[in-house]
């Protein structure tokens, strides 16, 4: 009836997840129970949970993407706790749980912190920036982000119900095969991935599809903001790569499940296949996470430094080149696996070529930044500490990719400090400045300056603290994944890096505190204008939070950097006087199909993964009657009477001629 | 809505008539229809790039029988070519089907599209006869590391086929309960689209796992 399940699958003589679940359960049903006594659930039904809105489903990824950051992280610290104190003894935490952690700390920060940052800014933003009302598929959307939802909630699931694999955050055969882990642990991993995997490859046909053929008038491609580009590169990349990844942990599954020897000891099936397959994906994933984060620096640096983008035709060439070579570099993560010298020589240098264009985008930024009147806000120290950081991290990763001394370094904590160094420094760098950049944009008023250079400074030191004392470890000798150890020297540089991690927290819990106070103090951060760092793309050129419809009238493109244009010719004519001639706008229908549908995928997830047939049809029957349910509604648009579009565009210019002081002319 | 045609989009989808002389003007969104389309192409590329994983494992583990049958004991090309027969005719019906839909005949459409499904169902039953065939032999997937590819790239496009037909299938009641509405016609550009793709990779699984396959 219930497959593997019962009551022994809960970890009663675990003390630590146990409690964290229990005060999670309960933080949970307070939120939930707060909801519904205070009467918000039919708001937040209405206004979020069916919103097709790019602008909301792009807010709640990235809150999701939060709140797994703090899972993730807490990850995080518990193994810096561990190894600060496990010379000659066996830490607090046993080794099965330890191993449980660095799994889903790794799976945690890529799938469930680092893609839906970069996705739900890229789905706030690049709309705005395109000049066009919203995606090419709003439900999908709203499907693609509640599938996402999907497999971070069964990852969490594991902590109290079963076991998280063991395996680390790729699940390498014949370890993570059923002989040597027979637990469900390496199931939720498979299941939860499949499933916002599908999420994944959803959002990323959306967005291709957004940038190729929905683009306002005049947006020619080489009129496209720098983060369009990225965006339009990193969504490639996803149609291309994630289907490797469904692919490879599919054959997984039916190796696990019913017996086939894919990548068994037996029968033929060959484990050097799945690290070829998983990288295939797992590369280019690097950059599907890390070249958003580029588009965002460069948007942050030239608005913050007044002036045009330095080099845009090159930018948009070296993110086109990453693209390409990203595909062709996967073998350096397995070097010592014995594909011989030439195939090492030849992935070699493919992974050293890539470094060129990142170059050529590092100095872009610097010359952008030279001679311009640079404006430290927030954003912009990001957008600095990343550049310092990141090329650290990148001069690491082209020692790596030297095939000989990746034989010494393979596997060792440098290689734990590399990847750290340029996914924080790069990746989290990147999605901490778009969101201090974009919050305004998305709500309407600005976030807390202080507490966020504070959370600044305190990141940045605590990255440093944590991890180069790493690439000392890996130098030592020190391999990854150590649940314990005996050797003396490494002990100093462990405690540093846990100081390090205690760092982060702190910047962390001032992440935190700058969301709460500026919230609290919403009146004076108020941002008035739609545009509050004088903006240079055409997501300022609308109010904030934008209207629904983004824009009362298309925008038409006449050149780069379209509203410094449009701002410049504004100034010049003291104001368009003409009032445009508004228009009646469809827009796309609410609609629950992505959470109904991710509910049934949630009840299909878990009972895979337990083993509970009859529950995996009804989830099945249920996503596809979601579906023909969805198809079979008659209106899915609506229809804002031109009146209205002109009430709501009137009372936003209105607000910026006063504050221009131009209150009164016409 | 003129632009909701599928086989002969008249709606100028490269938008040739909006360029300017100089080749760099954009006139603006793209309509629903060529938005849709497009989209689906693209879904269609990354289940090609799914499949070309299933295939490239496929070659991996070609040789690696186990001790077991290898494809030339197993395959039987007759049954596989009448397989084909069934699902490139398949194919034909659905234009067939699409050129109804476009001149809006429904008799024509549910007809075309009821036949592409009979032929659909009887390439799944050969399909499934063969499957049977080869388990009761004790060449089921578990066999041996070249029968789990085997049957996971055959099986794959099997299932794919299986979602063709219940998609076939409601896109038939959809026409019988609202008719050719916009939307419904963008949909069945796409499962037009989703149909002949299947025979692509067809081709491509014909060729490769069944001729190369009985050959090694």
């Amino acid at each position: 009836m219930l497959g593997k399940l019962g009551w022994s699958v809960i970890p009663f003589d675990q003390p630590i997840p146990l409690l964290v679940g229990a005060v999670v359960l309960v933080v949970i049903l307070g939120v939930i129970a707060w909801v519904i006594v205070a009467g918000h659930l039919p708001y937040l039904w209405r206004e979020w949970i069916t919103s097709v809105d790019h602008k909301r489903i792009g807010v709640m990824y990235t809150l999701l993407a939060m709140v797994m950051l703090l899972r993730g992280f807490s990850d995080a610290i518990m193994m810096r706790a561990q190894q600060a104190i496990a010379y000659h003894s066996n830490g607090y935490l046993p080794p099965e749980h330890f191993n449980q952690i660095f799994s889903a700390h790794g799976t945690i920060m890529i799938f469930f912190v680092g893609m839906p940052f970069v996705i739900g800014l890229m789905n706030l933003v690049v709309p705005l920036q395109l000049g066009v009302r919203d995606v090419a598929f709003p439900t999908l959307n709203s499907v693609g982000f509640w599938l996402t939802a999907t497999g971070a909630l069964l990852v969490n699931i594991s902590l109290v119900v079963g076991e998280f694999a063991r395996t680390g955050w790729l699940p390498y055969p014949p370890l993570s095969e059923l002989t040597y882990s027979p637990g469900v642990g390496v199931d939720y991993y498979l299941w939860s991935l499949e499933i916002s995997g599908v999420g994944t490859l959803v959002a990323g046909i959306n967005l291709v599809t957004t940038v190729l053929k929905l683009r306002t008038k005049g947006m020619t491609y080489l009129r496209m903001p720098m983060f369009c580009w990225t965006t339009l590169a990193s969504n490639l990349l996803i149609v291309a790569a994630f289907p490797i990844l469904t692919a490879t942990l599919a054959m997984l599954i039916l190796d696990r499940y019913f017996g086939f020897h894919f990548f068994t000891n037996e029968a033929g099936g060959n484990v050097m296949m799945f690290m070829n397959l998983i990288w295939a994906w797992g590369h280019p994933e690097v950059y599907i996470l890390v070249l958003p984060a580029f588009g965002i620096f460069s948007e942050v640096v030239s608005t913050f430094s007044c002036k045009p983008l330095f080099g845009y035709r090159s930018m948009v060439l070296a993110t086109m080149a990453i693209c390409l070579i990203s595909f062709m570099v996967w073998l350096h993560h397995f070097f010592t696996m014995g594909a011989g010298p030439d195939v090492n020589a030849i992935f070699g240098i493919a992974s050293m070529i890539i470094a060129v264009p990142t170059g050529v985008k590092i100095y872009n930024w610097l010359f952008t930044m030279y001679g311009g009147r640079i404006r430290f806000a927030t954003p912009m120290m990001w957008s600095i500490g990343f550049m310092v950081t990141f090329i650290i991290g990148g001069l690491t990763g082209v020692l790596v990719a030297v095939p000989p001394a990746d034989f010494l370094l393979h596997n060792s904590l440098f290689l734990v400090a590399h990847f750290h160094n340029v996914i924080i420094g790069g990746v989290l760098f990147g999605a901490f400045a778009g969101y201090n950049y974009w919050f305004p944009k998305a709500f309407g008023f600005r976030l807390h300056e202080g507490l966020g250079k504070a959370a600044f400074w305190f990141w940045l030191s605590g990255f440093y603290l944590a991890f180069m004392p790493l690439y000392a470890l890996g130098f030592l000798g020190m391999t990854r994944r150590m649940q314990h150890y005996d050797v003396a020297q490494w002990r100093p540089w462990l405690i540093a890096a846990a100081f390090g991690a205690m760092l982060i927290l702190i910047g962390i819990i001032f992440q935190v505190a700058q969301l709460i106070v500026s919230i609290r103090r919403r009146a004076e951060l108020r941002d008035r204008t739609g545009d509050p760092w004088d903006g240079r793309s055409l997501e300022w050129a609308t109010a904030s939070p934008p209207p629904v419809f983004n824009f009362a009238i298309s925008p038409n493109v006449t050149g780069e950097d379209a509203y410094w244009a449009i701002k410049a010719h504004a100034k010049q004519q003291d104001l368009e006087k003409r009032e445009p001639d508004y228009v009646d706008i469809e827009m796309p229908r609410n609609s629950p199909t992505g959470f109904v549908c991710a509910f049934f995928a949630t009840v299909m997830g878990f009972a895979l993964i337990w083993h509970i047939w009859w529950m995996v049809a009804v989830g099945g029957v249920g996503a596809f009657a979601t579906f023909v349910a969805f198809a079979w509604r008659d209106h899915d648009e609506y229809v804002i009477p031109a009146a209205e579009v002109a009430r709501i565009d009137r009372a936003i210019i209105a607000e910026r001629r006063a504050l221009l002081g131009l209150a009164g002319s016409p | 809505m003129v632009d909701a045609t599928i086989a002969y989009p008249h709606s100028d989808p490269h938008h040739l008539r909006g360029m300017e002389a100089s080749g760099i003007a954009h006139s603006g969104p793209a309509s629903k229809r060529i938005a849709t389309g497009y989209g689906f192409w693209i879904f269609i590329l990354s289940d090609m790039v799914m499949f070309s994983a299933f295939f490239a494992t496929y070659a991996v583990l070609l040789g690696q029988t186990a001790g077991g049958p290898s494809g030339r004991e197993l395959f039987d090309l007759r049954n596989v070519a009448i397989e084909t027969a069934f699902l490139l005719a398949s194919s034909f019906t659905c234009g067939l089907a699409s050129i109804a839909a476009d001149t809006r005949s429904t008799i024509w459409f549910q007809l075309g599209m009821a036949v592409t499904c009979i032929f659909g169902l009887g390439f799944l039953t050969i399909e499934g006869r063969e499957f049977a065939s080869l388990v009761a032999r004790g060449a089921g997937p578990t066999r041996s590391a070249f029968l789990s590819a085997f049957f996971t790239l055959v099986g794959c496009h099997g299932l794919h086929v299986s979602a063709g037909i219940l998609w076939l299938l409601t896109m038939m009641a959809q026409v019988f309960a609202k008719g050719f509405r916009p939307d419904i016609l963008r949909r069945i550009l796409c499962f037009a689209l989703f149909w002949h793709a299947l025979d692509i990779i067809w081709i491509a699984v014909f060729t490769v796992v069944y001729l190369i396959g009985s050959a090694a």
